[in-house]
This record gives structure tokens, sequence and C-alpha cells, in this order.
């Protein structure tokens, strides 16, 4: 059972952007959800973690690089070959 | 209080000297290029891209972990470590968490009281996160700018246990740390940004302060100084050491509080599902160690007679090590004491104020320059000029001169005893200092090195302070 | 280039999202055919969305490795279908830009999540498509639309250039109206690919056989239980007594873990989902972030935006999954029951070559039927525990109830998939003869 508190943390972690009015009909889903997933609650043992392949790696090869115009497509701003983005200071 | 009240322990990134990058093969030599211009969809994260390891950085790793006594793990993995920042092209950093690489290592360092392991808790590769500049201004709006060319450049990050009790220390494990990447043929530590560090420290009963973000080796001794200031002061005043994360500001010489609203960090780890686990461990058998630096120090001082302090600077960064082998090479019986010094105590020095790198000088001029000295020809001060003189035609990328030419060309040979100038030179500076005569005359000695110190100005260094005291009192006892 | 193709279809039932007019193509084994790809599938210079808001207008500057070798192979690729948003849903009604229609009753859906391929293909706009396949996605549209689609085994296609919703779990597959356009579909499609760590060198060449004598296939008890429409049931149960005419045996089984098989399946796609759909920020690609904002604030504003309901439900819930504290009871749990899945499968391939049972509990679903999400995810429950496995799984239609399309499903052992579609196979020989 998780409260609407617990969600608007997840929410903050997810950076997702919840309104205050999802909150309470999302909460209610989120619950029925998670009662749900709470049945794994019956697994028992510890995972084995045996794998099929490892060591999976290339040789250290340069190769040709994107062209900076296709770097900058989709990018919505870019200036002087950067790509802008938001402030993060 | 004293410094024993320290405690402080490492977390050192270095970016691995590899040709392409952690997990696409884009060039990690980007630092000439324009912005993004080293990038494909993998380290920009497009969606549908996927990673694909580089074998070279796990041996590079593995050769660290061999040097340092490192226990590698049977199986390691790579894991996401998931938080959003535009310079973080996927918005996770793929890195390795809970299975690292190896573990349990011991760097051996010249510690405030003598020799000192420092223990090694962990030793990961991961990728590098792109660069961020900040741009504009509050009235015009601020906003950032990212270059993702440094995205998915390898880095090895070493994590210490709280095992240095001063900045100095700090400082020293820095340092030997260097010297062994760079010895393990693994980091350029000229590499502008090629190393990252956060410290921990706290003052014994204290809580932990973390400071992120340090970017250069006198960084940290500073950092850590001013931390430790910080506290001690706090705790003097009765006031309590808060646990929290403070931000080294290198212009400043600083460190200020990363409080912020930001909540306790949870990266949300879990295993890479796009890579594949490494079972590496037998690889560090087949691994050959090159000399490490306590070694070559060792060697220095048996085959060049160095003295324990010059092997241990001249040994200390591979370029230095490399440079006074090469000095030497034409004749290493007979120069090697001299080089030794004047690499370890004057050439240093002079490159450290120039910041310039040493790749700028060649072993082959420097060694003329040590002969010149050597065979007598210019005197010590003489050889500090043509030295300055070498460098700074080398920094301005001017035509370079041999340092006989110079000699030459600023007239810096020794003088001689039938030198006619340096005759006149002394019998002026006599002239000059009677009242310096009558004091050596009544018994005062020393007196007579003040008449030296006049006859070396009027010949600009250039005459030998032995041969000089001998052609004085020659002079002397002609007039008596 | 050896040839042009023309492409204008009349999609009524808005199967594409894009569509390319002209298209040339080279030779080769699917020189000239037109193939429809999943809009989550990368194709260079064509617009990929994963039917969502928050990438629309991305162009690839690359191909998926798929795309690159059905070029290689000549085919045509006439247009990017339609699907439920990052490939979450069961229906296709969560993509952004509209549901698309079930060409066979147009007040239903056509499954998902790779509805709009499913479509094309029943709507006979296109002979063959790809799609993709995290808990299902194949299997179901093929079986709601009466067509043919394989979820190949985990490692056999791969998934460069497929925008990733659940990396441990889905595959690329193709579908195709016929057993034999899927597997020369699948063997344009299958292979190592250097660039996809998790890719085996397991190609395809194998031309289908209807030889079945003395073929073991085991019968899940839980495929024909509680939630099952018997009525489907019972349209799968006289498929399976086709094979046994054809000399097959059956021998009942049972898969435990079928009890939690599902939840350990959305928690490990919403988990993965998180942060695979973290990246979408508006800075490299996709609709601006506002540059005039703080950086938090406008990588909010590009997810409330951008995002469907059901994307940020399963970010919330995968971020939930793996939060401090919740990551052992949760995550870590799920793994354990992944192997588990894992270990049933092994088992009764010990004893039997392939597992047949319905690919969906129902037939396709009414338009908006599925409104509550929990009731949507059970749907998925005779789907995912061959993805959780990693297992190869084909749906041949075998059979309607009320005149939707029923699908027959074959589950097979890990690389065993030219078993399962030589069953598909041999099924769909025997209907039509």
């Amino acid at each position: 059972m998780v409260t609407e508190k617990d969600v608007e943390h997840i929410a903050d972690l997810a950076d997702i952007g919840m309104d205050s009015g999802e909150l309470a009909p999302f909460t209610q889903q989120f619950n029925a959800i998670i009662d749900y997933f709470d049945i794994l609650d019956r697994v028992k043992g510890e995972e084995s973690g045996v794998r099929d392949l490892y060591n999976v790696m290339r040789e250290d090869d340069p190769r040709p690089s994107l062209p900076q115009k296709d770097v900058l497509s989709n990018a919505p701003a870019s200036e002087d070959g950067f790509i802008k983005a938001p402030r993060v200071m | 209080m004293t410094e024993a009240h320290v405690i402080v322990g490492l977390e050192v990134h270095c970016q691995l000297d590899t040709k392409s990058k952690l997990f696409c093969g884009c060039s990690t030599d980007y630092r000439n290029d324009g912005p993004n211009t080293h990038v494909c969809e993998v380290c920009l994260g497009l969606p549908g891209s996927m990673p694909v390891l580089n074998k070279r950085a796990i041996e590079f790793a593995m050769r660290v972990a061999k040097a340092l006594s490192c226990e590698v793990l049977y199986e390691s993995e790579f894991s996401r470590k998931n938080y959003f920042y535009p310079d973080l092209d996927k918005a996770y950093q793929i890195t390795q968490y809970d299975k690292p690489l190896a573990e349990k290592g011991i760097l051996e360092i010249d510690g405030d009281d003598g020799e000192k392991k420092v223990r090694i808790t962990r030793i990961h590769v991961e990728e590098d996160p792109g660069r961020l500049v900040h741009m504009g201004n509050a009235e015009r709006g601020r906003y950032s700018l990212v270059d993702y060319n440094r995205a998915g450049i390898p880095l090895i990050e070493i994590v210490t246990e709280p095992d240095m009790r001063s900045p100095k220390e700090a400082r020293k494990f820095l340092n030997k740390l260097r010297a062994t990447l760079e010895y393990l043929g693994v980091f350029d530590s000229e590499k502008e940004g090629s190393l990252r560090v956060d410290a921990n420290i706290s003052i014994k009963g204290s809580e932990r302060v973390e400071i992120k973000n340090i970017t250069s080796y006198k960084g940290v001794e500073k950092a850590l100084t001013f931390e430790v200031t910080r506290q001690r002061n706090l705790l003097r005043r009765g006031q309590v050491v808060e646990r929290e994360t403070r931000h080294y500001l290198e212009a400043r010489g600083v460190t200020q509080s990363a409080r912020s609203k930001e909540m306790e960090h949870d990266y949300r780890y879990f295993p890479e599902p796009d890579l594949r686990p490494l079972q590496v461990r037998s690889w560090v058998d087949s691994i050959v160690l090159p000399e490490l630096p306590d070694a070559r120090r060792e060697r220095f001082m048996v085959q060049y007679g160095c003295s324990v302090n010059h092997a241990r600077t001249l040994t200390g960064e591979l370029r230095l090590a490399n440079f006074f082998e090469k000095v030497v090479e034409p004749d290493p019986a007979g120069l090697p004491a001299l080089a030794a010094t004047w690499i370890a105590d004057i050439l240093i020095g002079e490159l450290n104020y120039r910041s310039m790198s040493l790749d700028l000088l060649e072993p082959a001029t420097f060694t003329e320059l040590i002969r010149l000295l050597k065979n007598g020809i210019i005197t010590d001060k003489s050889g500090v000029e043509v030295l300055r003189v070498m460098l700074d035609q080398r920094l301005k990328s001017e035509t370079t001169e041999t340092p006989e030419v110079i000699v030459t060309r600023l007239r810096l040979a020794k003088t001689t005893g039938d030198d006619a100038a340096l005759r006149t030179a002394i019998r002026e500076a006599i002239a000059e200092n009677q009242k310096a005569l009558e004091d050596y005359r009544n018994g005062k000695a020393g007196a007579l090195n003040f008449i030296v110190g006049q006859v070396m100005k009027k010949t600009r260094g250039r005459s030998d302070p032995a041969e000089l005291n001998r052609l004085l009192q020659e002079e002397l006892s002609k007039g008596a | 280039m050896t040839g042009t193709l023309s492409f204008e279809p009349d999609d009524r039932f808005n199967a594409f999202l894009t569509t390319c007019r002209k298209v040339s193509h080279g030779s080769g084994r699917l020189a000239g055919i037109p193939v429809a790809v999943k809009d989550n599938i990368s194709t260079q210079g064509i617009e990929t969305t994963c039917a969502s808001k928050i990438l629309k207008g991305y162009i690839p500057p690359y191909d998926a490795h798929v795309v690159r070798l059905l070029k290689e192979a000549g085919a045509a690729i006439v247009g990017k279908t339609n699907m439920d948003e990052f490939g979450m849903g069961t229906t296709t009604e969560n993509s952004a830009f509209g549901p698309t229609l079930n060409p066979l009753d147009t007040s239903r859906v056509p499954g998902g999540s790779s509805g709009g391929s499913a479509a094309a293909i029943a709507a006979g706009m296109v002979p063959m498509a790809l799609g993709t396949d995290t808990g299902g996605s194949i299997r179901c549209p093929a079986a709601f639309c009466g067509i043919v689609g394989l979820k190949p085994s985990y490692g056999r296609v791969s998934r460069y250039g497929l925008i990733a919703y659940a990396n441990s779990l889905e595959q690329i597959g193709p579908m195709a109206k016929t057993v034999t356009d899927v597997s020369t579909l699948y063997s344009v499609i299958a292979g190592h690919d250097p660039r996809d760590s998790t890719s085996y060198d397991r190609s395809y060449n194998h031309i289908p056989s209807v030889e079945i004598k003395g073929l073991k296939i085991g019968i899940p008890q839980e495929y024909f239980g509680k939630g099952v429409d018997p009525a489907v049931g019972n349209v799968v149960q006289k498929a399976i007594g086709t094979l046994e005419q054809l000399g097959a045996t059956t021998i009942p089984c049972t898969i435990p873990s079928m009890e939690y098989a599902l939840a350990a399946y959305y928690v490990i796609c919403t988990s993965e989902a998180s942060s695979n759909l973290a990246r979408f920020d508006g800075v490299r690609y996709g609709p601006a972030a506002d540059v005039k904002k703080s950086w938090h604030d406008a990588y909010r504003d590009v997810r409330r935006a951008g995002f469907g309901e059901e994307v940020r439900r399963r970010i919330m819930l995968g971020t939930f999954a793996l939060s401090s504290g919740y990551y052992g009871k949760y995550y870590a749990k799920a793994q354990v029951a992944r192997e588990n899945v894992r270990a049933d499968f092994s088992r009764i391939f010990s004893k039997v070559d392939v597992i047949a049972g319905p690919t969906m509990p129902t037939t396709a679903f009414r338009l908006k039927e599925k409104s509550d999400p929990l009731s949507m995810y059970l749907s998925d429950i005779l789907t995912v525990p061959a993805n959780l496995a990693g297992i190869p799984s084909i749906s041949v239609p075998c059979g309607k109830v009320a005149g939707m399309p029923v699908g027959l499903q074959i589950m097979g052992r890990h690389f065993d998939d030219e078993r399962v579609i030589d069953v598909a196979y041999a099924y769909e020989q025997a209907v039509r003869a």
C-alpha cells in the first residue's frame, strides 16, 4: 500500500511531473497494480545469476563518427556546434 | 590538535588512454576538434543504439588491478546509474556497482611518517559524461551548451579506504597513483581533464564531508587543506561539522556547500541488460607488468648512483624518468650525477614556472647543456640562463638554438685567469670597495666574499667562484 | 537499386504512421516486396516516433540492423506502422496518433502493441511486416487479426536500432499472412550482429517442413484454466487435435511459475522502461525543452507533455520497483521468478519438443474495453512466459470464435525456432488442404 505522498516521491524521482489532481486516482490505480505485484513475495530462493554468454567485447579500433550536421540535425537548438540545453546551475 | 586527527579517503577517476570510446568506435582524440565532432548514435544516446564494450579498456583496468595487487572478481558486470542531466546522453551512466572489476588492493606511498600502505577498496570501469558550458547571464537568460565529444570516454574509478592522514599524504597518493598509471601505459596525465577526484575528509570523531569534482593534482591538497581549516575552526568554536557534499571552487581555492533542494540521491542501479557479464580473472596471469615507479627508483639509485630524493623525484613521473635516461644515455657513467641534479632541482622548477610540458624539450639538447657544465665551459649560473633561453624558445615556438650557440651569442663562456676583462673587473672591485678590503685585512675573512660578489656582478656570473677567490687573493698579494 | 515501387494504400484502419509513396529497392530474396516496419525500429531518413509525441519529428541518422538487412535483401520499406506508445499496450489504442482498427471488425482492436503491422497485413496492404515482441506484442495482434507472427529466440535477431522498451525481454520478429512468408522474412533478419552484445551467431536458413510425426507436444494446464475464454480453449484444443492427427502426441504439463510470471514480467519491463525512457529530454532530439527554464523544470515539462498516460504509469511503476527500499522486494524477486520460469520450461522441454496453447485468453477486445490497466495487463498472461524464458514462440491462426480469429501458440526450446515454425506450418498446411 503506497500513499499519495509516496507516489509524489516516486514522481519526483522519475521527474515525470504529476499534477495534484492526478494524484488521487493515480495512487488508487497504482495500489491495485502493486497489490498484484505482491504475489512475488511467494517467490523463494536467490537469483543464481548464471548466464550463457560472457566477455562480449570489441577491439579498440576507432571508427568514423557521425558528421556534425547529422548530430545536430535532430537537436531543437544548437549554437556554434554545441547543443543547447536548459540551464543546470 | 595535530594532523593525525585528519582522515582522508579518495575516489579517483582517470580517463583510460584507449584509442576509441568505451562503448563505441568514436575516437578519443577529441581535444583539438570542435564540439560534437566525435560522436555517433551510441555516445549521443540516440534511441535504439546499443553499447559494445571496448576490450582494451578492460585490459587497461586489469593492468591497474594487478599493479595495485587487487583481487579481480570472478564475475563482474556493468550497471546503470540513473540520473537526469543534459550532459548524460542516455540519462544513465553505464558503470559498475555491486560487481566491480577488482577489489582490495594496496598502493605504497612515501607517507608523512615514512612508507605507508594505502588500501584500495575497489576498481571499476565506467563511461565519462559529456561536457557542459554555462552561458548567458541573469538579464539575458542563462542556458547551457553541451558537447558530447567526451561522452563515453572510458574512465577507471579507484576508491581508497580512509587511510590518509593529511592533505599532503593525499597529494602523495595521487602522485604515486598517477605515476603508476602512466608507467602502465594506460593514462596520460597531461591530457586536459583526464583526472577528477572526489575526496572524503573528516576530523576524528566528527562527521565526514565529501568534496566533489576536484580536477587537478594541486587542487586536491588545496581543497583538503581548506577543508581541514574550516572544520577545525568550526570545532574550535564549539560548532559541529555537518555531513554534507561540498564543491571545490578551483579559482577561489575554497569549498562550498552543495546544499540544495535536491533530495537524497537514489540512483536506482540495476544490471545493464544490453551488456554481458565479464569473467576475466584468468587474464591476470597473462598480464606482464612493466617496471613500476618503486622498482625504477631502486634501479636509478643502483645504476646511476642517484640520491634517494633525486631517484624519487625522477621516477615520480614517467616522462621525467624517461627523459633522464635518454639524457644520460650517451655517457651513462659520466652524466648521471650532474643530469639528476639539473633535472630534479632546476629543470622541473623552470618547466612548472612556464606550465610547460617536458615533451617540448629534446633530451639530446639537454645532454649538450649538461656536457657544457660538466666540461667547465659555463658556470652553473650561466647554465640556468642557457636553459631558460632554450625553454622560452620552445615555448614560443621560436627557432631553437643549441646550448653552444646560445653560450656564444650571449658570451656566457666561463672567464679564465688570463682574461684581461676579468683582471680589470677584479681591480675595479678592489678599488671601489676599500672598506671591505680593510675589514679583510683586519681579519674579517668574510669580507672577501663581498668583493667576490661584486666581481661576479661585473662578469654577469660567468666566473667560477672558487677560481675567482683564488685570483682575487693573487691580486691582493700582488698589491700588498 | 533495381526498381521503384509506389505505395499508396487506402489506410482506413490507421495502420501506418508514415508511408513512403515512392520506394526504390534492390535485388535479393525480398526484391521488390513491400515490407512495413513497426515505428519503434530506426529507419535512416524516415521519421521514427514509437507512436509517441515525445519523438515527433525525430529522424534517425542511422538504420536499425534489421532495416539494413531488409534493404540488402531488396525489400521496399514502404512505411512505419502504428503501435502502442513505446510498445506499452495490448491493443494499439495507446498510440499518440490514434488507435489502429482491426480490419476484420473495425469496432475491435487489432491487438498490440504491433497492431499496425498486423492490420496492414490483414488488410492486404503489405504481405509482410516487422513487429516487436516484449510480452506478446507480435503474437497478440497476429492472433487478433488472423495472421502469423513469430517471436524469435532471444538473441537471434539484432536489436540494434530497436528503440528499447525492455531490453532483456524484447525481440524483433516477422509477421505475415502465411508461415512461409514469416519464415522467409525471418531468414533475412536473423543472425549475429556485433553491435548487439546480446546477439548470438545463429542464422536461420530453414525451409518449413510439414513433417511432425512423433513430435511430443506439452499442453500446460494453465493455458486452458482460469481467465481463458472456454470457447477460445475449445478452438485451440481442436487445433491440437489436428496436430495429433498429423502424428504428434500430447503430454499434459504444468508451469507452476505462471502464478507470478505476469507480475515478474511487469516488474522487469517497467523497471527497464523507466531507465530507457529517461533520455527523452528534448535536448538532442524530439520536441524542444524550454531553454528559458531551469533544467529540471524543462525536463519535467517535456515528459509531462510528451508521454501518454500508460507510459507515465509504467515509468512510475519501474521507478518504484527500482527505488531504494523496494529493489529487493520487486526487481530482485522478479529476477528469481524469471529464473523459475526458465527452469519450468527447461524441465518440460526435457520431455516434450514444443508446448502448445492459445496465444491470447480471448479474441480481439472491443475498442476501449480494457480501460482498467490491470485488466489489460492480465490479458498478456499467456504470452509473457516465452519472453521471460527467451524461447521462440509463434502464433498461427487456428479458427474463429464468433467471427473473430483465434491464435494457436507454439513455443519451443531456445534456438529451436525452426521447430516451432515447422509445427505452425504443418498445422497451416493441414487446415488449408
